[in-house]
């Protein structure tokens, strides 16, 4: 989606009807006015929707463009005169028309349907199929509730915009092939932990990872499966550990301050070679830093934290859609390599909607339940198994030849056992490093958006993926030489990168997080570490909002502008 | 765009598979069956008989080796895993109970017992302590209480008396120190009993009794630390003109000011079952929840109990 698609407004006579094929609908509100729902029901019409916090429309004023149309409640909001000029400001009493309409008082629920209706009629959106949607949402409660929501939205859908110049039509856009099915991030990697098989999992709560452990506490009964509310994040990790150990790869997950919290036991999981999937929803850091922006600064954090040598798996979707495949190739990764993987998501993919072909469950859908078939012997540690990759055995599992494993976090010998033989921790070390260097051989090469030679490569990671492409789509159109790269495997790094960037002047690395005393941010850290390319530059920031595609080809034109080379755009 | 899903390894691996064999068939284990790795403790330490008891209540028990799983956080008492010839965890220092729990709850089959020092316990797994207790997870707790820290060689541990002068209180420990029963007590623990390694039969009995308790049995075994606190309970041992007073007849286990009252009793106090109380664990709270949420779903395949929340979605 695009904030520069909408057309310019018309002068004069009659509202004209523009075609459009996208729009950028951005609500801001009070928390408790229901933006959010606004969102879901535009999402589930239109295909998808983000969510930041947007408490006050004056912090997000300038990511509209110029012209861009301010609906405001006028009977709460002054716009300042000079927005006015750069805006077209649209007062509508919808607090007071709301109560008009529905009764009761401004504070009261029924403002968001107004607007949902207001919107619906400036857009031309299906009504009836909006109104199935809300009956589906408020259907069931109180007969009243969805009364109040359909008079609420045929009000504002009524509401005559006589000051709006036009109202827009979207073009049919293509349909898609399937069902679509539309849920946030966090459902999306929740889901698809169940399908993956996983049976049990334990956290603590912590905004934005919250939503992903209350839907795991309510569906995994259904599956035989439980969820535990723990004390603290170190007795979640421990105890998803635990049902790890006993046979079935479990998952815990936190945001930044918790995961601080987990790094010691994540370095055990790597020690003991068990198999754990780590959820971080990434919000703003340090400390209780940013509860509900969205920042990319827990990149090293999960990839390296923790002491000593402790080599583990950082995966990091890009969307919606990618949290579902990404949390099954989590677990799937976790069991083959018998380590712990992180998943680095964050708060925009977190609580952001979006529509996604539907998965073909019945095909997706595992079964990892453990198998404890005796066997006549066994080594928890076996340093002669290919690329040392070894599996547990869980406990009830019976060994005939009677000697039994300990999973430990001392360095060991093959059966579990202390040691201090140092040739014993080279072997380990090497055995857990070499583990993950046959997952990185056999990661795909990742693929170049756009042209795979050129002056700019654009480098991203997480949910930047969206507006970088975007913005290759806009420089490329432009006659600029822009490409991306998108990389979901953070640790370890897929195989080929080198060269890719070697088809590059300029290698960009896009992320929200701050550009540190070097100028570069995280994964452009990794990166300079890893192929040692003084051309792997930054475009970071931390005001906790996603990139917009703007700033990405500001700050892009303006290192080349600094390194005085063409520049990228015009 | 889906990702690449990795390839399921295949279970079990290269490994024989050997047919299983009836418990029918089986002779209860032997101590050199039970037996791992020659216990590392220095000669004379009281996590000796600790060690021999529980091999006691394998056999006793007829316990098989798959059938237990034996875990420890980190301490001298806690490297007992590696001496039980037996399922096995070392892990963390003080987070041993959480990593128990997740092995108890998902894994009705077995028998979980976690073994620690006083540190482990009552200091960095104090919080864990009181909340493994309050939820009433089925495993057999036994901490082996010597008032110092033994691995890290003599400093003051939570169970400290006042007075006692370690490498971090040369003068003296001045903290009050935790009182094992009264926390255990007050956290809800469901099975409070106190022994002591001099008494091995008395031992034995509450390592039973804490076994056949279904819920959290936590025992505080006092083991004496000869190395770092010698002599520290000669009082309790009659062979050093001690007295080991048992908990008396006419106390009701299941009255928890009672059992309270008893804990506040001066060294060495009494030896027993403190507190009992018939709650119903978490273990199976859980499965009730499951039961019920199951029922709704009755007959179908997990990939389609997915699928309800999917329609949903549309
Ligand atoms: C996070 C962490 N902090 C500190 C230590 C060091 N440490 C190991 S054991 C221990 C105390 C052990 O005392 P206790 O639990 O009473 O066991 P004991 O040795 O007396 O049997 C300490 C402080 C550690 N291993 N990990
Ligand atoms: S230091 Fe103390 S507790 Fe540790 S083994 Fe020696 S006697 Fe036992
Ligand atoms: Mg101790």
């Amino acid at each position: 989606m695009s904030e520069a698609t909408m057309t310019a407004p018309a002068s004069g006579g009659r509202p004209k009807v523009s075609k459009i094929s996208e729009a950028v609908i951005r609500i801001a509100g009070n928390s408790q006015d229901g933006i959010q729902a606004i969102g879901g029901f535009l999402a589930r019409l239109a295909g998808r929707s983000e969510q930041e916090v947007m408490t006050s429309y004056e912090d997000h004023i300038k990511s509209l463009r110029k012209g861009g149309i301010v609906l405001f409640d006028s009977d709460h909001v002054q716009p300042k005169p000079e927005w006015q000029q750069e805006y077209r400001h649209l007062g509508v009493a919808i607090s007071s028309m709301t109560v008009e309409a529905i009764g009761g008082t401004g504070k009261d629920k029924g403002k968001n349907m107004f607007v949902l209706g207001l919107v619906a009629k400036m857009f031309d959106l299906n009504v009836p199929k909006l109104e199935k949607l809300i009956g589906e949402r408020f259907g069931g409660k109180d007969e009243s509730i969805l009364n109040n929501a359909l008079t609420a939205f045929h009000a504002g859908y009524s509401h005559s915009l006589d000051n709006v110049l036009e109202t827009f039509r979207f073009v049919e856009g293509q349909k898609r092939a399937g069902h679509q099915v539309v849920m946030t991030g966090n459902e999306a990697l929740g889901y698809g932990l169940i399908a993956a098989g996983v049976r049990f999992g334990a956290g603590y709560p912590i905004t934005p990872w919250s939503d992903i452990m209350e839907l795991l506490r309510r569906e995994l009964p259904k599956y035989g499966g439980t969820f535990v509310q723990c004390e603290d994040e170190i007795a979640s990790i421990s105890m998803a550990l635990g049902a790890s150990y006993a046979g079935r790869v479990a998952v815990t997950g936190s945001s930044g301050p918790g995961i601080s919290l987990k790094t010691e036991a994540l370095g055990y999981a790597v020690m003991a070679e068990l198999p754990l999937v780590v959820i971080d929803v990434q919000r703003g850091g340090p400390s209780t830093g940013m509860p509900t922006s969205v920042e990319q600064s827990d990149l090293n954090i999960a990839c390296f934290g923790g002491h000593g040598d402790s080599p583990r798996v950082v995966l990091a979707p890009a969307n919606v859609e990618d949290c579902f495949y990404t949390a099954i190739e989590a677990v799937n990764i976790a069991r083959k390599y018998s380590v712990p993987v992180v998943i680095l998501t964050d708060q925009a993919i977190a609580t952001r909607i979006e529509a996604c072909e539907e998965p073909n469950l019945e095909k997706v859908c595992q079964d990892i339940s453990p198998d404890l078939t005796p066997i006549a012997d066994f080594k928890p540690y076996d340093l002669s198994a290919s690329d040392g990759l070894t599996h547990h055995a869980p406990p009830g599992k019976r060994i005939a030849s009677g000697k039994y494993p300990v999973v430990t976090g001392l360095e060991h010998d093959e059966m579990g056992h202390p040691t201090g033989s140092p040739k014993l921790h080279l072997a380990m070390n090497a055995k857990r490093r070499n583990k993950l260097r046959k997952l990185a051989s056999e990661l795909p090469v990742p693929q170049v958006y756009g042209p795979p030679e050129g002056n700019v490569l654009l480098v991203g990671w997480g949910s930047n993926q969206g507006p970088i492409r975007e913005a290759v789509d806009r420089a490329r159109a432009a006659g600029d030489s822009v490409s991306s790269l998108h990389i979901r495997y953070i640790n370890p790094l897929p195989p080929g990168l080198e060269n890719i960037f070697s088809g590059f002047n300029r290698v960009f690395v896009v992320e929200l997080n701050d550009e540190g005393i070097y100028g570069y941010g995280q994964l452009a850290g990794l990166l300079r570490a890893r192929y040692c390319d003084a051309k792997i530059q930054g475009i970071n920031k931390t005001d906790g909002l996603t990139f917009k595609v703007k700033e990405i080809l500001e700050q892009t034109r303006a290192r080349l502008a600094a390194a005085k080379a063409q520049p990228a755009t015009a | 765009m889906s990702s690449p899903v990795t390839d399921i390894p295949v279970r079990g691996g290269n490994i024989t598979a050997v047919p299983p064999l009836p418990d029918s068939e089986r002779k209860p284990l032997t101590k050199k069956e039970m037996s791992a790795d020659h216990p590392t403790w220095c000669p004379g330490c009281g996590d000796f008989s600790v060690l021999a008891l529980y091999f006691k209540l394998i056999e006793k028990r007829k316990l098989w080796h798959e059938k237990i799983t034996t875990i420890a956080g980190i301490g001298c008492s806690s490297r007992f895993p590696y001496f039980v010839q037996a399922h096995g965890v070392h892990y963390i220092h003080g987070r041993a109970l959480p990593f128990a729990s997740g092995v108890s709850l998902s894994r009705p089959d077995l028998h979980v017992f976690v073994f620690g020092g006083d540190g482990d316990a009552f200091s960095i797994g104090g919080n864990h302590f009181n909340h493994t207790a309050r939820k009433n997870i089925k495993m057999t707790y036994v901490v082996m209480d010597n008032w110092v820290y033994g691995l890290t060689k003599k400093q003051t541990s939570p169970t400290s008396p006042p007075g006692f002068k370690s490498k971090t209180d040369t003068w003296g420990a001045v903290d009050q120190p935790i009182n094992p029963m009264k926390q255990a007590i007050a956290a809800g623990a469901t099975f409070v009993a106190r022994t002591t390694h001099t008494n091995p039969n008395h031992v034995l009995q509450m390592m039973e009794a804490a076994m056949d308790h279904d819920g959290f049995g936590f025992i505080e075994c006092l083991s004496e630390c000869v190395e770092f606190y010698p002599g520290a309970f000669d009082s309790s041992n009659p062979r050093k003109g001690g007295a080991f007073n048992l908990v008396p007849e006419t106390h009701d286990v299941t009255d928890e000011i009672a059992a309270y009252k008893l804990a506040d009793e001066p060294f060495p106090g009494r030896f027993g079952i403190f507190y009992k109380a018939d709650r119903p664990t978490k273990n199976k709270l859980e499965a009730g929840i499951n039961a019920k949420a199951q029922e709704k779903v009755k007959g179908l395949k997990h990939w389609q109990i997915l699928q309800q929340n999917f329609d949903r979605m549309k």
